[in-house]
């Protein structure tokens, strides 16, 4: 008590002795920290409102939906939205789909990806320049470019005329997972480039020394990349891996494009709507469909079906994404 | 003599280890984009007929474009629409991101909490998801239906029919409000953008501000003075990435059009000439504005 006084009395007259300076600022600082935290707290629930909705939505029933007076908490609470979703996406196989192909995909990009960053970083060659331009020009030119003559080019795949001299005949790669890990094997699959120049990044503030080092005690180039450079490089190796992974899992345009017919879940949540009205009228009998509301709800599900996964992972591995991509230092 | 031969040979074993690294990039840059992207050329003055076992290319001159611009009845409203919003979404995005970082670089309780929130988007609203919710036009026109019954008049809405009727730049202020808007679309688009900012503002020796501080300087001349020139290299940077990012946004109705074009009515010529279109007003847009950026670009080093 008498302390806190002590330290008051303190205060008025160390403000008086500044001449109401201290004052002024300790209550700007107090209203600028206040202003601060509301915006912070309007844009975080800017950002999770729709998330919070989806989830309030999906126990609903459908009467739920159209009532005024629920808000957020359902009412007829039901988990069989979830059922339907799930069979709508056939969720345990596609699920599975899904996660083999991203992981096998995001594991050959990153591979590759970080032994093109580490020649780009280290090594001296003729032409240099040149290539890495090319590596900004595939950051730039936009996929859909290129999509159109590489559609038929996998139609209609040949490697250089050898296959239609020996069978008479070219191989449709359409519809088979074969091109896209073609293209994942050499560098362009999606947001390869920008990996690419991540890991160049990381590798070129390496000390030159560590590398010579290790030639004087008799590395090869393979075994410093291996021995020395890998273990280095596992933060930003990591958080590429992640964001492959990430977008890999979430991604439309390549998968329909190149990944053929393989039911993988970002493909089964854009038809969830049209199941849901097939489902409505076939095997409930309701001849105008599903209403709106229902399927945005049944779809809301679906999403948060796709994204749970990734919601996991985001909450274990949050460094991993966010601290070594500011430690790599993009600079142009 | 015989010392220098060795080092050239190590040089230019070094030369080839090198290029053998990058290799894989160097045969899927010719075979993936190189060759795809000059047939596409090629294609876009073309018409493409399937066959079994083959295709069959026609030159047909410029008819694709002409088709385009002038007999296609959305192409040409698309992409004056398309290329309005990516401009304006680009400098939103630029401002909300420069803002937040600012915001975010102070220290205060729950700052990673917070950051964590921001990044959020890159991960969950990425892809088809993005896609998903904006497909659902009806349920939206259904929402403003249901809040223009209940008649709630919001403070919003109260100011921006207090700044349109005053007069004064009417075009300009729906452009502002249009932003506003959609500030979730920005909000959503710029969890990379902050994070780059972020890094850069960390990199800024703090020794600056206090030598600023010490000559009298105040927070926000310090601002302009120290942090804007500072990060000036990043903007460029993430100007670049915010307009490539939205191009391949799975929400832009061009693409989408393309796409479907290309999938399910096999009109290969004619998605070709429309994503050339696209494409070069894209690479005009960028190559003219960061010409401009890298004008005003600082290099402290």
């Amino acid at each position: 008590m008498i302390k806190g006084a002590g330290k008051k009395s303190n205060f008025w007259e160390r403000n008086r002795e500044s001449k109401g300076y201290l004052l002024k600022k300790t209550v700007s600082d107090i209203v600028y920290r206040l202003i601060r935290m509301i915006l912070l707290f309007g844009m975080c629930f800017l950002i999770l409102q729709p998330i919070f909705n989806k989830i309030s939505i999906s126990f609903m029933e459908e009467r739920d939906l159209y009532d005024a007076t629920i808000i957020a908490v359902p009412v007829h609470f039901t988990t069989g939205n979830y059922q339907l979703a799930m069979s709508f996406m056939d969720y345990g196989k596609t699920m599975l789909n899904t996660i083999i192909v991203s992981l096998t995909i995001s594991i050959l990009q990153i591979a590759v990806c970080t032994l093109v960053g580490y020649g780009f970083a280290r090594f001296q060659f003729p032409l240099k320049k040149f290539w890495f331009a090319c590596v900004i020009l595939i950051i730039i030119i936009p996929p859909q470019t290129v999509s159109t003559s590489l559609y038929l080019h996998f139609r209609y795949f040949d490697i250089a005329g050898i296959l239609k001299l020996l069978t008479g005949e070219t191989i449709n790669l359409r519809g088979s997972v074969v091109p896209y890990y073609l293209m994942s094997a050499t560098c362009m699959g999606l947001k390869n480039g920008l990996y690419i120049y991540m890991i160049r990044q990381f590798f070129r503030n390496i000390p030159k020394e560590l590398e010579e080092a290790a030639y004087v005690d008799g590395c090869g180039t393979l075994k410093t990349f291996i021995r020395i450079m890998l273990p280095d490089a596992t933060p930003i190796i990591t958080s590429c891996f992640l964001f492959s992974f990430v977008w890999q899992w979430t991604d439309g345009f390549y998968s329909r494009t190149f990944l053929g017919n393989i039911n993988l879940l970002s493909m089964q949540l854009t038809r969830v709507g049209e199941r849901l009205s097939h489902y409505m009228i076939y095997d409930m009998h309701q001849p105008t469909g599903a209403t709106i509301g229902y399927t945005n709800c049944i779809v809301a599900t679906g999403t948060l079906l796709v994204i749970l996964p990734l919601l996991i992972i985001y909450l274990f591995a949050q460094k991993g994404f966010v601290e070594s991509l500011s430690s790599s230092g993009l600079k142009m | 003599m015989k010392n220098q031969n060795k080092l050239a040979g190590l040089q230019k074993r070094k030369a080839v280890s090198g290029y053998l690294f990058v290799m894989p990039f160097i045969v899927g840059f010719l075979a993936f984009m190189v060759k795809p992207f000059f047939e596409s050329l090629y294609m876009s003055f073309c018409v493409i007929e399937l066959g079994p076992g083959k295709f069959d290319k026609n030159f047909a001159g410029l008819e694709n474009y002409v088709r385009a611009f002038t007999i296609d009845a959305e192409f040409n409203r698309l992409l004056v629409e398309e290329t309005q919003k990516m401009f304006f979404n680009a400098l939103a995005v630029m401002v909300f991101s420069f803002f937040v970082a600012l915001i975010l670089n102070q220290k205060f309780k729950g700052r990673a909490f917070v950051r964590a929130i921001f990044f959020l988007p890159v991960i969950l609203s990425s892809g088809v998801i993005l896609g998903v919710e904006f497909n659902n036009s009806l349920m939206a026109s259904m929402q403003t239906a249901i809040e223009d019954n209940a008649g709630n008049a919001s403070i919003t809405g109260a100011i921006q029919n207090i700044l349109m009727t005053s007069g004064i730049g009417t075009k300009a202020f729906e452009k502002v409000f249009e932003v506003v808007d959609g500030i979730y679309d920005v909000a959503i688009a710029s969890g990379i953008q902050i994070i780059i900012f972020l890094s850069g503002l960390q990199t800024i020796p703090g020794s600056m501000y206090e030598a600023a501080s010490i000559e009298g300087c105040t927070k926000w001349e310090s601002l302009w003075k120290i942090t804007f020139p500072m990060i000036s290299p990043l903007f460029l940077v993430n100007w670049i990435y915010t307009i490539v990012d939205y191009c391949m946004r799975s929400d832009n109705e061009i693409m989408n059009k393309i796409s479907d074009q290309m999938i399910s009515y096999l009109n290969y010529g004619f998605a070709s000439a429309m994503s050339w279109i696209y494409f070069l007003i894209v690479i005009v847009i960028i190559a003219i504005s960061s010409y401009i950026i890298s004008k005003g670009v600082y290099y402290y080093d």
